[in-house]
């Protein structure tokens, strides 16, 4: 009988303060530090608290992801947001930004790069769990 | 009025430092583990959380910027810093760290706590 019953409940309240600061970084950063590489690496630091708090089955079950395909995922919308500039006629990696009015988040300036930014996201989320999955269930 | 918040700040930051200069010379001077703990995990928290409060009223009242990351951090190290002391603690309990030899009381000797102690 494990009796890890502050560690877990601690643990409950903060991975959604991990994830959501990891989110705000990830969409700021284009105008404040931060960005996808960084968002990627918290989103990862949350999942790794859940498997210091739990074990590698609950987790596995929780977030039934397999982050092999992950990577894939990211490399794919990367590669496909710089291969789109080649559908307008402009070199690759030509970006694009516009101005919205979205009903609640006001006038904002939506931009291709975030797609970009999204799929290293993915990447790095899905390397760095491959890695510390694949460490940790040796047996 | 600006300057009469930079002085408030000013006086958060020199309490935290000065906290957190306390809980240094406790790491120093305490005998044990246990000890040096309690000192390391209360006075650098609120420490910490008194400079990260004096930051945030400088730059909302000086500068005008409600910066709601520095309140998030003084949340998220009032959560953790104390459960982070906690664990350290109890595995230095159960993998056999001896209490200093002036202590005269081990409560957690004899209660239900016992699962991991192998002995």
């Amino acid at each position: 009988m494990k009796n890890d019953l502050i560690l877990q409940t601690v643990t409950k309240v903060v991975v959604f303060i991990i994830l959501l600061f990891s989110v705000s970084i990830f969409f700021g950063g284009h105008y404040s530090p931060g960005g996808g590489f960084v968002g990627g690496l918290l989103t990862a630091a949350a999942i790794v608290l859940l498997l210091l708090a739990y074990d590698i089955k609950t987790v596995a079950k929780l977030i039934p992801v397999d982050y092999k395909l992950v990577v894939a995922t990211g490399l794919l919308i990367s590669t496909l947001t710089v291969a789109g500039a080649m559908f307008f006629d402009v070199p690759m990696m030509t970006h694009a930004y516009q101005y919205f009015d979205i009903p609640i988040l006001g006038h904002t300036s939506l931009h291709t790069a975030v797609l970009f930014d999204l799929g290293v996201y993915l990447v790095v989320v899905g390397v760095t769990m491959t890695i510390i999955q694949t460490i940790g269930e040796d047996e | 009025m600006a300057e009469t918040f930079k002085i408030i700040s000013m006086i958060l930051i020199i309490l935290g430092t000065i906290l957190s200069l306390v809980s240094t010379f406790g790491l120093i001077r305490l005998p044990d583990v246990y000890t040096r703990n309690h000192a390391a995990s209360k006075s650098t928290t609120l420490g910490i959380m008194t400079i990260l409060l004096g930051t945030f009223v400088y730059f909302l009242n000086v500068h005008g910027h409600f910066d709601s990351r520095v309140l998030l951090g003084i949340f998220f190290i009032f959560l953790t810093s104390p459960v982070a002391g906690h664990l350290i603690s109890r595995s230095a309990y159960h993998s056999g760290v001896k209490l200093w030899d002036k202590s005269v009381e081990d409560d957690l000797k004899s209660s239900q706590d016992k699962v991991y102690v192998k002995k």
